[in-house]
């Protein structure tokens, strides 16, 4: 019985739900108060992104006549809950995540990957020719950054020897120096996660002046609040992510802090997890700020030429850090 | 994959005033393009024939909000040469001071307006901010930040006093420290090099068959400004160098705008260094003798033309107004032809387009487009009727 409570406490509540959605929040006022403040304007108050939240959810909710209206309609909650589902398999407060198996790491990429898909299909399935772009760009996209990402990701899983988040995270925390092994594949994959969510430089898919809204241009009320709440979380994840795996030095063994006889560690760690996310979103706005926005051209042409290839240059340190330093063959 | 017809516009967040641009594209790549202007008619022409002529100089200042003192100016410069009276010489290095300005505040818009097309919000704020500057400048001056009614038929209407020339002279040179550093933007940024380099190609050839003009000629390699091939107000006593490029892509129209605002606050250190002394205006009678005169005039967009015919009265006979705009829509569909989709509206703001501006006239081929005439009532109706019928 307590286990079943507990279990939906963590699904709804923390790390659950309630945890990712005002975290997520949070994350897009900063992101926003960032961009705004690198670019002298003052910027949103703290609790502008809610106020939109809640605004779109009482707006009216308009679906194209010429719509595929079931695809169109439960894409965004399949994105949402796509989005926010691996949250369970990340380690937070520590080294250990609340779910963890061999592998988990391919299937957190494999799920971060399907709010982009629902992406397609609404702009598939919306029926407008605006949509419709942005849905061709936004695939074509999705298979040039996601090479890159996945090498970025597996080089801190060869060097931990696992598959499993929570054991690259639990390698990392014994293991800090080896996070500066990953620098290359840190700055890959973070490119790789500012093209996974559409942001300048890689905001082709809904490039205002080019095709209005993009793929989102049809949606409306709770589809579009549904659909940028996903956007936040998807940035919360991929940030919890990388600071799990390439941030995962700045981890304390449990019993480093008693506090009056209590181990407040799990405490700490969290705090850390506060900044190393934090900080992650900072680089991503910052980034946001430098660029204009490239051509799909471009785009692909970059992932491939020079993301690609640092990523199987990580892979390639990566391999000789395990077999030439740590002699492991 | 076929070709698919794509409008752009009229409502599109690329342009800012309605327009449209029909695209005819084969996947990523554009095959044909088709400009449609003037849905923004507002007569004023017309209206400019029912008012005499003081109120038409508030009439003319409003045909754009951006270049409004080049409208009065090439205006006043009209009805001066059919009442050939000689405009003090203050009042000529006023006019010019003020223009220069204008330049400046409408390079920088555009700037800023290009970084939003490419989608470079950065470029917006930094650029709008730095205007802000000129606009404070100009209000200094005149006491408006758009529209500044400087002018009158003889003259200006306000002098500068020996006060101000300090603080004009210090916003001149934070204005020259920002277009220095946008300068080293524009050549260093790479992903700004990327989206513009080799983009909305216009060779020189082409630009002097279709008649283009201002920044976007001068892009290609065409050495052509009325400022100095055919001086008015003061330029004739000015020194400055008319910018080119032979990049002819919207690279070098960047180039040309951001260099234009050097040489703009070139001139306007020299104005108010050696401002002459004298009468602000001439008086001016209200009844214009019958004439008629062209006035050319180097606006920021390019060259401003207008013609005024008078006819004895204090009303004009016809006020004819053709905005550079205009003159550039020609090579603007030649520039689309083969540009991605993603460049489109990036090319068609590198001419700088005032799309309201240039709404001079409505053509209409009677023998292609069937021609058929409806009553408001009758309109209205059968708008009724069609909202029932939904």
């Amino acid at each position: 019985m307590i286990d079943a409570v507990l279990a939906v406490f963590y699904l709804l509540v923390f790390p659950g739900f309630v945890f990712l959605g005002v975290y997520a929040l949070l994350c897009e006022w900063i992101d926003r108060k960032a961009y705004a403040r690198m670019q002298h304007r003052i910027g949103p108050p703290w609790f502008q992104p809610l106020a939109d939240l809640i605004k779109l959810l009482a707006k009216e909710d308009v679906i194209p006549k010429n719509a595929e209206r079931s695809l169109f309609q439960y894409a965004p909650p399949v994105a949402l809950a796509a989005a926010a589902a691996p949250i369970i398999n990340i380690p937070i407060w520590g080294t250990q995540a609340l779910y963890s198996f061999q592998g988990d790491l391919l299937v957190i990429l494999y799920m971060l990957s399907i709010p982009t898909l629902a992406l397609f299909i609404i702009g598939w399935a919306s029926g407008s020719i605006y949509p419709l772009v942005g849905s061709m760009r936004a695939v074509t996209m999705l298979f040039s950054y996601e090479v890159p990402m996945i090498l970025a990701c597996l080089s801190a899983g060869i060097l931990s020897g696992s598959w499993s988040t929570s054991d690259i995270t639990a390698h990392m925390a014994t293991h800090p120096l080896e996070m500066l092994v990953l620098i290359p594949g840190f700055v890959v994959a973070l490119f790789a996660l500012q093209a996974k969510l559409e942001r300048t430089p890689f905001d082709i898919p809904h490039a205002e002046t080019e095709i209005v809204g993009g793929t989102l241009t049809e949606c409306s009320g709770k589809k579009l609040a549904v659909m940028r709440l996903t956007g936040d979380i998807l940035m919360l994840v991929g940030a919890t992510l990388f600071a799990a795996i390439f941030l995962g030095g700045f981890v304390l063994q449990n019993g480093s802090f008693i506090f009056s006889g209590y181990d407040v560690t799990p405490l700490t760690n969290f705090g850390f997890y506060l900044i190393k996310t934090l900080l992650i979103v900072f680089i991503l706005a910052t980034i946001k700020t430098l660029f204009a926005r490239l051509r799909i051209d471009q785009m692909v042409n970059f992932s491939w030429k020079y993301l690609a290839l640092a990523g199987v240059f990580q892979l390639f340190i990566a391999l000789g850090f395990v077999s030439g330093v740590k002699g492991v063959a | 994959m076929p070709k698919v017809r794509i409008p752009v516009g009229p409502q599109h967040p690329a342009f800012k005033e309605p327009m449209r641009v029909d695209l005819t594209v084969d996947g990523e790549l554009v095959v044909e393009a088709d400009v449609i202007i003037s849905y923004t008619h507002r007569g004023i022409e017309k209206a400019a024939e029912t008012r005499s002529y003081v109120k038409d100089l508030y009439l003319v200042e409003r045909v754009c909000g951006i270049c409004s003192h080049s409208h009065t100016t090439c205006f006043c410069q009209a009805v001066e040469e059919i009442l050939d009276i000689e405009v003090p010489p203050r009042a000529l290095y006023l006019r010019s001071l003020v223009g220069e300005l204008e330049r400046i505040q409408s390079h920088l818009l555009w700037v800023g307006v290009a970084g939003h097309e490419l989608g470079w919000d950065t470029l917006l704020m930094y650029s709008w901010r730095d205007r802000e500057r000129v606009m404070d400048m100009l209000e200094l001056i005149s006491g408006n930040r758009m529209n500044y009614a400087m002018n009158t038929i003889g003259g200006v209407r306000r002098d500068i006093e020996e006060e101000q020339l300090h603080d004009l002279k210090n916003g001149l040179s934070f204005l020259k420290e920002r277009a220095n550093y946008y300068i080293h933007l524009f050549t260093e940024e790479e992903s700004f090099l990327k989206r513009t380099k080799g983009v909305g190609y216009l060779p020189t050839t082409l630009a002097k068959r279709l008649c283009a003009v201002g920044p976007t000629v001068r892009a290609s390699n065409v050495k052509m400004d009325v400022r100095a091939d055919d001086p008015y107000a003061a330029y004739a006593e000015l020194e400055f160098d008319v910018i080119t490029t032979n990049t002819c892509d919207v690279w070098g129209r960047t180039y040309v705008k951001i260099m234009e605002i050097l040489q703009s606050i070139r001139i306007c250190n020299q104005i108010l260094d050696d401002l002459p002394a004298g009468e602000l205006r001439v008086k001016a009678p209200v009844k214009i003798p019958e004439g008629e005169a062209v006035s050319r005039y180097e606006a920021p967009r390019g060259e401003l033309i207008y013609y005024v015919k008078s006819n004895g009265t204090d009303k004009p006979e016809r006020v004819k107004i053709r905005t550079p705009t205009l003159a550039n829509w020609l090579v603007t569909v030649e520039m689309l032809k083969g540009v991605y989709i993603a460049d489109v509206p990036i090319v068609v703001d590198a001419i700088d387009p005032c799309i309201a501006c240039c709404a001079r006239m409505l053509s209409c081929n009677a023998t292609t487009t069937p021609v058929t005439s409806v009553d408001l009532t009758a309109l209205r109706q059968s708008r009724r009727n069609e909202q029932v019928m939904e």
